[in-house]
This record gives structure tokens, C-alpha cells and sequence, in this order.
């Protein structure tokens, strides 16, 4: 359990605490994966499913990693369709999954809510891997773990996320995770991109990205999808980049000291983040990946129910 | 058996001949003998006693799918037609989108010859506005009207192509029919799956602007002011749909307009708050707070003429899925009463207001039979128990399916008899 949470699927649905549950605890997750010998037999004899609809090498290799430090059996079922192509149900597929008896099934999926119907369709706990345009709610814990770490501390800190915010499972789980920590967040990107009713969630809406990064203290680049070219949402890649793209010129006239530069990955190098910034001093991009371990072996921790006393080396810092 | 029943008691709403008071109503030979204060009994008269109740003229529903023939495990024409009369609906119109589609005179009589076997509310079919509801050339109006159709409608589907619509409107002069028409621009529509606003941001589910129904609304209103083809908009569901249709018919064109219940019960918040149930998908989708109240404002004031189900049945294996995928529709038959009622009370229309726009309002929209209790008119009539408190359980109602949003849901009022023809084809005798 995390807090009252059985599942990580929302972080709409998360307290302050609960949030903070979990990044507390990944800092000691992050400790167990910097000693020399990378395991602990936390999740010695749980079994955990990734559940996979979607390709993602990163997120499905995170998880895998996460459980296996945790001692954790990992089995990965990944599958390109969807219900209606493949004949057999969503519904159906996890049934046939809870069968085998795991402790958790982490899902990536397609479409949005599917990890909630899999949550009421079996008695493990359930993990999004992300879902649709709704939330990827482990990727914005290790965004808010990460932008924590550097900077000490949220309160009162700007985020601005530049972007096609309205397909983006990973604005909607920060905006929903960051200003439960005490931060606030600007959404930038053409109008195109924005969704309706978009300031309901709580973020001022930009379309002028020198505006939007102004005194802000982290900026995170969204991945611009190259399927939302000629959707139409934007003319081309080229004129994106020159409004809503950061360089290093921008970068050095427009942010202000201290300010860092995330991606939630994989980048298109040249569209949304010139190379020179991905991989320049305020880039924190690998960091998120690291942290993504991190934060996911606390989540698979707290909720696969890893017994009292046998988190070695785990809950006696947590 | 005799031949006279004797409705007694009951508060009668009868908005055809302005009648709002207690009062029996007495039917002799399946017609409407009188409907008066105080008559006289025959010994041998059956009697249904109606205190406390409402008589009103049966309802007419304008939309429904029975899903017969082709998709019988949903539905089927007797089932369909025992959900109506459980629900006080004496006349159904069905829509045409069957497998194989109503296109052609042998699949209206199909669905006639199954309504006449199944003796419950009476089946008036519509007919495809193009020949295999595929918006290219128009099925053949006339036969479908004299097999008996009473309106033609590629319902399910828009008229994509405007001058299809345009000569649609215009040949169907000829034979009297009204056009219904469900309005979207599969463009503005794209892959959404619910109304396009806050909540559909925030459940991160495609969104589908109100205005996907309002352009297709207003371009079939110029085509109706340029050909004087008679033209009724299904299931309107957005303020800009109800401020066309009411500015339309200022200007004195003759157009028509019918609401669900849900549209007028329910908005997109409800969505959110199910947590992605796929009963609560449908299409036009339920839209704004704001929109849910013109569509109030629209039935009050009389730019709505009807209230129409669009009863929708759909098994678990459309519904039991990712909410992208699963069907549009949900059933409404047996609640509509139940839930209309909840949205008078809350003062949006009087309740005579609803009873007229479930009875005779709806019968003239296509010009059917019924809706009043008229003296020599055929003894179409649902008694109502507005009080009655009820759980609605979908499993134990006559529909086929169960996919409603108002499962084991709290309801206040009840249909307990309907009448047709003078034979009880609903309730207790």
C-alpha cells in the first residue's frame, strides 16, 4: 500500500503524503542501487508482471530492472494490439495473467482508464506504466524526485512543461503530483496542443515560450510525436522547433541561473532540445532515468507488500 | 372477458385535449370511450384502480434500436417492444441500422411481421436515407413508405455529403417523410470518445467539440430553407444545436428536434466521476453542465418537441473493454420515465410538459397515431406511479442488455400498466 492507495494509477488520486511516501523512500532505493552488489531480497517471492501494449524500452526495462534489485521474479508480456484486433479482451488477458498468481501487474496501455478496468477486473495490485493521454504516473513521481533532489525542494518552485501538452500522459501526472509538493506549473506549446479547458488543471497556459520560461526554475521538453505532424497540429518540425524548441542560445538568454532542463525521453535531437542542450550542464535527462529505477523499486516495494524484516537494507533507512 | 376497462381515479394528463385532473378513463372496443369526472360502471367492466397514479396517453418514443435482424443477441423486436411497454412507451419508431440495414421494403416488413407476433407496444420502422447507409445514393423512398416506414434516416451515421442531403431532402417531398438526421462532422469528431472540455483533459480521453454536431446542425438547417423539405434533428445535445433549431423555427422552417434522457440528466463531469464506465459512452456524447441545461431550456420553452430514448443495446462483449473501444449507447427504455421525472422535479419543466413532449408532441413530429386520449382513439395508455421509489436493476428488466448508466441506481417513478389497444401489455391484471 502507498498511503490508502492499492494501486499507482492516477496521481490525481494521490495525497501530499502519499506522494511523499514514495519519493522517501526511493532515496534509499537509490543508495541500494549505487552499492557495489545491486540486490536486496525485499521482493524475494513475489512474482511481478510487465504488461506491455505499447512499444517502450525504457519505462519496460525501468520496471524490470527495479523489480529484479528488489529479488522480484519479472515477466514481460508485451503485445501490439488492442482488444478489438486481437481477438481476446483486455479483460480476458489479465484474468488469464492473475491466474498465474502475481503480486503486481505493471500496464502500459493505449488507451486511457484501461489500467483502472484491469484494477477491477483482478486482486493484485496494479501499476501504470502510462495509459492513453491520461496519466504515467511512476514517470512523474521520478520527475518530481528528480527536480527535488537538485533543487533541495519544490516549494515554491516553477515548472514550465513546453509541449504537445494534450497527448501527454506525463504533463497530466505532473501537473497533477508537482503543486501537491508545493511547486506551480506553466504548460507552453501551440494552441493546437493545448486541451480544451487545460487551465482547469491547474497550470497557466503559455503560448510564447520565452514568456513561459521567465523565472522558472525547472523546464521540461516534451517529446513532439512526429504522427502529430500534418494531424494538423503544427506545419512542420522546422517551425516547432524555432518556437517552442530550446538551443543554446535560448537557453543562455532566457533561463535564469540554476534553472534545469528535463525530458521525459526518448528525444528527438534537433526538434524540441537541440543537442547541445541535451546534454549540457543544466540537462538532468539521465538523471531522470536513474531516478526512474529508483522510484519504481519504491512503488513495487509498497505495494507488492514486501514483508516486514526482509527489506534488507531498506525500510531500516526508509 | 369484457370488453370495457375502467381506468379509475388517477390524476389523467392528457396535453392533447388539455385535460390535468383526476378523472377515469373507460375504453370500450381497444378505443377511448370518454374520459370523464364521474361514469357510471357496467357490472362487468374491468376495473384498474388509479389513485395516486398518473393516466396518460402511452408514450411515443422517436428513436430506438432493436437490433433485429442481425444482432438478435442484443436485442430483439419482442424484446425490445415488452423494455417499451415496461416502460410506458405504446409506440416505438426503430431505427434502421439492422444487419442487413432497413434499406429495403423485405427488412421493414421482417421487423412488422415480428412486432405484430410480439403484442406489446406498437413498431413504426424507419428506412435508410441512402442505400446501405453509405452516404453515396438514396434508397428508394417510396417502397420503404408504403411498406411503412414513417421517416427515413441513415441514423447512426451523418449524411456526409451535402448534396446527397440536398436531393434527400428534396424527394422525400414527394412522399410526405420527414428526414431524421444525426448530426456530426466525423472530421471535428476525429477519434473522440466523450464531449471535448475539462473532464475529457483531465480523464486524457479524445475529445469531441459540441461544434461537431452545431455545423452539421446549421448546414442541414440552410438545406432545409433551401429545398422545404421536412427535417428533424435527432438527439440534439449542445446550446448551439438548440439555439439553431430555435431560431429555425422562428423564421418558421419546418424543423423538429428531439433529446434523450441522458442529454437532459447527465453531463461529462459523470464520465470522470464513473471512473471511464463504458455505460456512460454514447454518441452525441454526454456534453457540458452547460449544454445539459439548454437542452432543459430548449424542451421548456418548446424548441424540443421530444423526448427520445435512443435505447441502445449492447452485450458485455461491446461494453467490457477500454472505454476507446467500447460501443456507443446505453438502453433507456425502461428508465426514461424514472429519470425525465427526476429532472422536472428539479424544476427544469412541469410535468405536464414532459407528458406532452413523451406523447403528442412526439406522435406529430412524424405524424404518427396516438399520444391522446382522444375520444375513438385506439386506447394507447401507460399508468404511472410517480412516487414510486425503486432500484433499477437492468438484469431482472426486459431489455436484452444492461448496459445503463442508472444500474442499481435509486429511481422515483415507475410505469406499472400500459395499454394497447385497450389490451394490458404491461402490468399487474
Amino acid at each position: 500500500m502507498i498511503g490508502r492507495q492499492r494501486h499507482c494509477i492516477a496521481l490525481a488520486e494521490f495525497s501530499r503524503e502519499e506522494i511523499l511516501q514514495v519519493l522517501d523512500l526511493a532515496v534509499n532505493m537509490k543508495e541500494v542501487m549505487r552499492r557495489p552488489i545491486k540486490k536486496v531480497p525485499s521482493l524475494r517471492g513475489k512474482s511481478i508482471i510487465n504488461l506491455f501494449f505499447e512499444a517502450s524500452t525504457r519505462t519496460r526495462s525501468s520496471f524490470e530492472i527495479a523489480a529484479k534489485i528488489l529479488s522480484a521474479d519479472a515477466l514481460n508480456w508485451t503485445s501490439s494490439s488492442s482488444s478489438v484486433t486481437k481477438g481476446e479482451t483486455l479483460v480476458d488477458t489479465v484474468r488469464n495473467l492473475e491466474a498465474m498468481r502475481p503480486d503486481v501487474i505493471v500496464i502500459r496501455h493505449q488507451s486511457s482508464g484501461a489500467p483502472r478496468l484491469v484494477a477491477e477486473s483482478v486482486g493484485c495490485a496494479v501499476v501504470s506504466a502510462g495509459d492513453g493521454a491520461h496519466e504515467h504516473p511512476s514517470q512523474g513521481l521520478l520527475d518530481a524526485f528528480t527536480i527535488r533532489e537538485k533543487l533541495g525542494s519544490l516549494e515554491g518552485k516553477v515548472v514550465t512543461i513546453v509541449g504537445d501538452v494534450s497527448h501527454s500522459r506525463v504533463a497530466r501526472s505532473n501537473v497533477h503530483c508537482l503543486p501537491k509538493l508545493g511547486a506551480k506549473v506553466r504548460f507552453c506549446g501551440p494552441p493546437t496542443m493545448m486541451p480544451a479547458g487545460v487551465e482547469k488543471l491547474g497550470a497557466t497556459v503559455f503560448s510564447d515560450l520565452k514568456e513561459a520560461v521567465d523565472g522558472a526554475d525547472a523546464v521540461m521538453m516534451l517529446r513532439i510525436q512526429h504522427e502529430r505532424i500534418g494531424d494538423p497540429l503544427i506545419p512542420n518540425t522546422r517551425e516547432y522547433s524555432r518556437y517552442w524548441g530550446l538551443n543554446a542560445k535560448k537557453s543562455a538568454e532566457w533561463l535564469k541561473p540554476g534553472c534545469v532542463i528535463l525530458h521525459p525521453g526518448p528525444i528527438n535531437r534537433g526538434v524540441e532540445l537541440s543537442p547541445d542542450v541535451a546534454d549540457g550542464g543544466r540537462s538532468l535527462i539521465l538523471d531522470q532515468v536513474q531516478n526512474g529505477v529508483a522510484v519504481r523499486m519504491a512503488i513495487l516495494y509498497l505495494l507488492a507488500g514486501g514483508a516486514a524484516g526482509e527489506g534488507v537494507g531498506v525500510e531500516a533507512r526508509a | 372477458m369484457s370488453d370495457t376497462i375502467f381506468i379509475e381515479g388517477g390524476r389523467v394528463i392528457d396535453p392533447a385535449n388539455g385535460v390535468d385532473a383526476v378523472r377515469t378513463v373507460v375504453v370500450r372496443y381497444g378505443v377511448v370511450a370518454e374520459v370523464a369526472e364521474r361514469v357510471e360502471r357496467p357490472r362487468d367492466a374491468r376495473t384498474f384502480d388509479a389513485r395516486g397514479k398518473w393516466v396518460t396517453p402511452g408514450f411515443v418514443d422517436l428513436h430506438c434500436h432493436l437490433r433485429e435482424p442481425g444482432q438478435e443477441y442484443k436485442e430483439t423486436v419482442a424484446t425490445g417492444l415488452r423494455a417499451a411497454a415496461a416502460g410506458g412507451f405504446t409506440s416505438v419508431v426503430a431505427m434502421p441500422n439492422t444487419k442487413p440495414v432497413n434499406d429495403n421494403t423485405s427488412v421493414t416488413e421482417l421487423m412488422l411481421a415480428r412486432a405484430a407476433a410480439a403484442g406489446a407496444a406498437r413498431l413504426y420502422p424507419t428506412g435508410c436515407i441512402s442505400k446501405g447507409q453509405n452516404g453515396e445514393e438514396l434508397a428508394e423512398f417510396g417502397e420503404l413508405k408504403t411498406a411503412g416506414c414513417v421517416a427515413l434516416t441513415d441514423d447512426g451515421k451523418p449524411v456526409t455529403s451535402v448534396a446527397l442531403m440536398r436531393r434527400a431532402l428534396e424527394y422525400a417531398r414527394a412522399f410526405k417523410l420527414p428526414l431524421a438526421v444525426h448530426e456530426e462532422d466525423l472530421g471535428l469528431v476525429g477519434k473522440g470518445v466523450m464531449h471535448e472540455g475539462p473532464a475529457s483533459t483531465r480523464l486524457g480521453l479524445k475529445g469531441i467539440p459540441g461544434a461537431a454536431e452545431e455545423v452539421m446542425v446549421l448546414r442541414d438547417i440552410a438545406l432545409a430553407e433551401l429545398t422545404g423539405g421536412r427535417l428533424h434533428i435527432q438527439h440534439v445535445s449542445t446550446r448551439g444545436s438548440v439555439r439553431a433549431v430555435r431560431e429555425a423555427k422562428k423564421r418558421g422552417l419546418q424543423i423538429s428536434a428531439e433529446v434523450t434522457p441522458h442529454h437532459l440528466a447527465l453531463a461529462d463531469e459523470e464520465v470522470a466521476a464513473s471512473g471511464y464506465d463504458t455505460d456512460f459512452k454514447m454518441n452525441p456524447p454526454l456534453r457540458s453542465a452547460d449544454d445539459v441545461k439548454a437542452c432543459r431550456e430548449g424542451l421548456a420553452d418548446g424548441t424540443i418537441d421530444a423526448i427520445a430514448t435512443d435505447h441502445a443495446p449492447h452485450s458485455a462483449v461491446e461494453k467490457d473493454v477500454e472505454f476507446d473501444v467500447a460501443a456507443n449507447g446505453i438502453i433507456g427504455l425502461e428508465t426514461a420515465f424514472a429519470v425525465c421525472l427526476g429532472v422536472a422535479r428539479t424544476g427544469a419543466f412541469p410535468e405536464r410538459r414532459l407528458v406532452e413532449v413523451l406523447t403528442v408532441s412526439a406522435a406529430r413530429v412524424f405524424g404518427l397515431p396516438g399520444g391522446t386520449l382522444s375520444k375513438g382513439a385506439a386506447a394507447d395508455v401507460a399508468v404511472l406511479d410517480p412516487a414510486l421509489e425503486w432500484t433499477y436493476d437492468p438484469a431482472s428488466g426486459f431489455s436484452k442488455s444492461q448496459n445503463s448508466p442508472w444500474k442499481s441506481k435509486r429511481l422515483v417513478g415507475r410505469c406499472t400498466h400500459a395499454f394497447v389497444g385497450g389490451k394490458l401489455v404491461h402490468g399487474e391484471k
